[in-house]
């Protein structure tokens, strides 16, 4: 019958190779026949009924819409038959939504199914509860299904049906599910003599205990005693669940998952019994295998993978840490892809515990090999991530030498993530920055085009800040440029650092002024304009620091093809230059063109792009975008105190980022103006140099994270204080400038300086205050805030004013942070981890442990939970020495809410903070802050 | 389950997937595992899942997971599926799985249910197909 239908349609199906329409036209003729039978006078028995849904059914598996049969089908829910029942509901599993109108007339039959104490139809019930969930059903059916799964009389198979269909409904409507006394009862189903009912069971429970720990604590010995006893059984014990001489495999994988949800045991006896278990695990995997069959090995690893998670998830018991990496160490050479991959991937897990970090590191040179050898690139990379992950200061030379050496080769899929994580892993562990200089060097000569902006941005950076590199840095790019054929990356930083500190090298006359500017003049013709761009930025540069190079220079400047250059960046610059080569005298081009002052230290940007690059990438390469085209309008996103001045020189503002695609309209001041113009913007600009952050100011912003007043800043001369109120996305500041001496302040100007990054997202407005400020005296200013949308940086309180006929300039961070604008939420224990595990994505999750810099006090600890804005929510975390928040951040465009975990560890004086909230940008901003304080 | 050409023999969705999309997501996965080789392990990403799969003859079992799964577990559960379809049509072939979609489905309920794994004893799995059988002999009677 079935089969006769099936041939045919498989006939038509071999027609789908040549044609769709056939197939189409073959499935519509069959769909109207069955509609021409439904619709017909006779009445169908159930047979037909049958065999036309079934028909139904298939053509819809075959990708077809199907928009009649539901009601043939409910009907066929009423049969007695078994057959005609299981089309039903497999018809009702696949194709009806939950919202269908005809849920009542399912739901009656499922009732009636429910009742009828017989086991497969009773089976065949719960099976489709699972697979539909919907909330009707959940409400028709919530209160009883507990009832079935803990009955005595119960069948087995109808537990382990009514156990996952408990569990569907509490994953679609969890408030429909009433907690109760069956709880108790269900987790000793992990007692049952039935091993399918406890596979069952431990799925449900381990659900039901990640969002209620404490009520399924209970779980715990019962787990560990099964687990216990599966594996000490002889393997024919558990006769039908042994799998190939593994006794019941993907039950004991459950449960170890199970044991996961919670820390380890604190009774002894518990966790004696559960450390000989992963012993046991630990011990099978040595002794020689009971079969030959791969079968046998798969199972048994797959356990022992599971058991490994278990040991790293506790991360409290050295020896086992130490057993489970040397047994990943064997599986590293072993001959199994699979078993190689896994292993390194778990690896790398053990590499950030204190336990078995120096364990895994005796692995390197394995690892290493695997970098080489491996045919897979999946398992390729997995050896460069764990290579990562062991990498600390003693093997940092040798890990960054050889990951440069796979890069020659490596895949083109992985090539920007491994110089991400070089140049990450050399900045770090740089305790020679020439070592790190080289390292950056070889990154560009192997993969340039691999190397973002980030990467050779930071390495200006690092160079501008280490006097102690720079000669050897300028020394090294000026070698690597004499290569015939180098990377524009190398170009560009070897423009730069040749155009700041040339000079450190000019001495010799193998690299003198002249050799210098004609090595990068040659480059130049092969160049993009970004780049070219640059170069005109060092010609300047040497303008200045070599006067005998400056006819050269003005001349090449002059020539046509810069002075009339179709690009109208390069024109500019050409024309500005020249002009100002030749208007200014020596002591203003020094101070125009004088060396960089250092960068503001912050966190590496390429650790945030190696982060980012984690994440989803549809949504933040469209972001980075946008953001790229707002830092080309507005010249760069570098913050304000670290430029000297805007257009001209090479700032980095002009230079590093913006100068790309600007368009000439909107890009500052008119550039019509020609050299007179410029001289006055440069002067301009010269007299509102902002100063840097004053010293400790760091200190002074992280004490504000979690209070609103008090004092910001002084000096022999000024204080400043602060009192602040924020309400949802808005807040108002008073600033307080206290004149601390017995004379006037003239030409007080404070200013607010949002970054280029941070303006869009929030809006600070204020009115001047009187530029005088008597002995002695105290003026105030109010700002009020807006926060638009969520931001990391904070605004800078520029402020400048005269004291006694000298200039004085001050700058502070403004303590306005994200959490400012939290709104507390108080919720129960159980609203906290069902909202804790929603937002288990792992871009929403942010970690950071970090030593304790301040007594671990239980007291001061809540204050400053409070304080930074989050409700304390007390008896909501198992563990009373852990401490949970929650919040909501209101910004003018959302509303983000926030989860916060802070697990103190008293011996080792540590803290673990977790912070999950919907958006990766909040969770790491509150994570960074929040990690100040402790 | 999808043959070499592409085409999908059984699919089953334990989260709701829009059916327009699920055509695209299928193409898309078996792509991902057709391009890999003998010599590449088997598991391999895509999107947020974990993607596992076996290869039998001409056709491959892929199992998408998120990260509560333990990737050898899943692994090996394939060839317990395939064992028990085995015993069950004594040699599986594509065909079988065609023209018994419903009974296939019927072993993939007993194992799986509701994302989980929820029997792996083979009697125990093919219960319910004895009892369809016993029905069909007394309907042929």
């Amino acid at each position: 019958m079935l089969v006769q239908f099936f041939q045919r349609t498989h006939d038509s199906l071999l027609l789908l190779g040549k044609s769709k329409e056939a197939e189409i036209k073959r499935i519509n003729k069959e769909l109207a026949n069955i509609r021409s039978k439904f619709k017909g006078d006779k009445a169908l028995d159930g047979y037909s009924k049958k065999k036309y849904v079934c028909k139904l059914l298939f053509i819809f598996l075959l990708g077809h819409d199907i928009d009649f049969g539901h009601m043939e089908a409910v009907n066929l829910l009423s049969s007695n038959r078994y057959t005609e029942k299981q089309i039903g509901y497999l018809f009702i599993s696949v194709l009806v939504n939950s919202n269908s109108e005809l849920i009542r007339l399912i739901n009656n039959a499922i009732k009636n199914d429910l009742a009828s104490r017989n086991p497969t139809f009773m089976g065949l019930a719960l099976h489709c509860i699972a697979s539909v969930g919907s909330r009707e059903m959940a409400e028709a059916f919530a209160g009883e299904i507990p009832k079935v799964l803990v009955a005595g009389d119960t069948m087995d198979s109808v537990k382990q049906s009514a156990a996952l269909c408990l569990l569907r409904l509490y994953r679609t409507s969890p408030d429909l599910v009433p907690m109760g006394d069956w709880t108790s009862r269900v987790v000793h189903l992990l007692n049952d003599q039935h091993l399918g009912v406890v596979t069952a069971a431990t799925s449900l429970i381990t659900t039901l205990a990640q969002k209620n720990p404490e009520e399924f604590k209970t779980s715990v010995s019962l787990a560990v005693s099964r687990l216990s006893r599966i594996v000490t059984s002889a393997s024919t014990d558990l006769q039908d669940y042994t799998y190939y001489f593994v006794p019941a495999p993907w039950l004991s994988v459950k449960l170890l998952r199970l044991l996961q949800c919670y820390p380890p045991p604190e009774d002894p006896a518990v966790r004696g019994r559960l450390t000989e278990c992963l012993e046991t695990i630990l011990n099978k995997a040595q002794e020689p295998p009971k079969s030959k069959k791969v079968q046998h090995s798969n199972a048994k690893n797959a356990v022992l993978f599971e058991a490994i998670s278990l040991i790293i998830h506790h991360d409290s018991e050295p020896n086992l840490l130490v057993r489970a990496c040397n047994q990943l160490g064997q599986f590293l050479q072993h001959r199994e892809t699979n078993l190689r991959y896994l292993a390194l991937e778990s690896m790398c897990t053990l590499a950030s515990s204190e336990f078995s970090h120096e364990a895994v590191k005796t692995h390197i040179e394995t690892v290493i090999n695997a970098l080489k050898t491996e045919r897979d690139v999946s398992v390729r990379q997995r050896a460069v991530d764990l290579l990562y992950a062991m990498c600390d200061r003693s093997n940092a030379p040798q890990i960054v030498a050889e990951m440069l050496s796979y890069l020659e080769t490596a895949d083109y899929s992985i090539r920007e993530e491994i110089v991400l994580k070089v140049a990450i892993l050399a900045e770090k562990y740089a305790v020679d920055y020439t070592w790190y200089v080289d390292t950056i060097l070889n990154l560009i000569r192997i993969a340039g085009d691999y190397v973002s902006e980030e990467v050779w941005y930071r390495v200006i950076q690092i160079v501008i800040n280490r006097d102690d590199v720079q000669g050897y840095a300028a020394k090294t790019v000026f070698e690597a440029l004499q290569a015939p054929a180098c990377h524009e990356n190398l170009v560009k930083v070897g423009g730069y650092i040749l155009g700041e500190f040339g000079n450190l090298i000019a001495g010799d006359p193998r690299s003198s002024p002249l050799i210098q500017f004609n090595l990068l003049h040659s480059k130049f013709h092969l160049c993009s304009v970004p780049t070219r761009a640059l170069l005109l930025s060092t010609y300047i540069k040497f303008v200045n620091l070599f006067p005998e190079v400056k006819p050269t220079i003005q001349d090449v400047l002059r020539s046509d093809s810069q002075l009339r250059n179709a690009d109208v960046e390069l024109q500019q610059r050409a024309v500005e230059y020249l002009r100002l080569s030749t208007v200014a005298s020596t002591d203003i081009l020094a101070t125009v063109l004088e060396e960089m002052p250092p960068f503001p230290e912050r966190e590496s940007s390429i650790l945030a792009k190696l982060k980012k690059k984690k994440g989803p990438s549809t949504v933040t390469d469209l972001e980075d975008t946008k953001r790229e085209r707002s830092v080309d309008v507005n010249g760069g996103p570098e913050p304000a105190p670290a430029s000297t001045s805007a257009m001209s020189t090479p700032s980095p503002s002009a230079d590093l980022l913006g100068l790309g695609a600007a368009p000439p309209a909107p890009a500052g001041p008119p550039p019509s103006s020609g050299g007179g113009g410029l001289l006055v913007d440069v002067f301009s600009d010269s007299a509102s140099v902002v100063a840097p952050l004053a010293p400790g100011s760091e200190d002074n912003f992280a004490r504000f994270v979690c209070k609103n007043n008090g004092v910001l800043f002084e000096n022999q001369l000024l204080q400043i204080g602060l009192k602040s109120e924020f309400r949802q996305n808005l807040g108002r500041m008073f600033i307080f400038y206290g004149n601390k001496t017995s004379t006037q302040f003239l030409n007080f100007t404070p200013t607010l300086i949002c970054s280029d990054d941070l303006q869009p997202n929030l809006n600070l407005q204020t009115k001047p205050v009187d530029p005088t400020v008597e002995g002695g005296a105290q003026v105030q200013q109010v700002v009020n805030i807006e926060c638009v949308s969520d931001f990391t940086e904070a605004p800078v309180l520029n402020i400048q004013f005269r004291y006694g006929g000298t200039f004085q300039n001050v700058s502070v961070q403004l303590p306005i942070t994200l959490n400012k604008f939290f709104q507390p939420t108080e919720m129960a224990s159980q609203d906290f981890f069902q909202r804790w595990k929603q937002l288990s994505n792992p871009q929403q999750e942010v970690q950071n442990i970090f030593k304790a810099k301040h007594p671990m006090d239980t007291e001061v600890t809540k204050a400053k939970i409070i304080g930074f804005g989050s409700a304390l929510l007390e008896e909501v975390d198992p563990n009373p020495a852990n401490f949970v928040g929650a919040g909501i951040i209101h910004t003018k465009t959302t509303q983000i809410g926030c989860l916060l975990r802070l697990e103190p560890n008293l011996q080792a004086q540590m803290y673990r903070l977790t912070l999950r909230t919907s958006k990766e940008a909040v969770s790491q901003r509150l994570c960074e802050l929040l990690s100040a304080q402790f | 389950m999808v043959n070499k050409q592409g085409q999908t023999r059984l699919s089953k969705y334990y989260e709701h997937v829009d059916i327009n999309k699920r055509t695209l997501l299928e193409t898309e996965v078996i792509k991902r595992c057709l391009s890999r080789s003998n010599e590449q392990c088997s598991f391999t990403e895509y999107k947020d899942f974990r993607l596992i799969y076996r290869q039998y003859a001409a056709l491959f079992i892929v199992v998408g997971v998120d990260d509560t799964e333990t990737e050898m577990a899943i692994y090996e559960f394939i060839h317990n599926f395939v064992e028990v379809l085995d015993e069950y049509f004594s040699r599986v072939s594509e065909l079988d799985k065609m023209f018994n979609l419903d009974k296939v489905h019927i072993i993939l309920d007993e194992m799986v249910l509701n994302g989980c794994i929820v029997e792996t004893n083979r009697e125990r799995i093919l219960a319910p197909l004895l009892i369809l059988y016993s029905e069909c002999v007394d309907s042929d009677l």
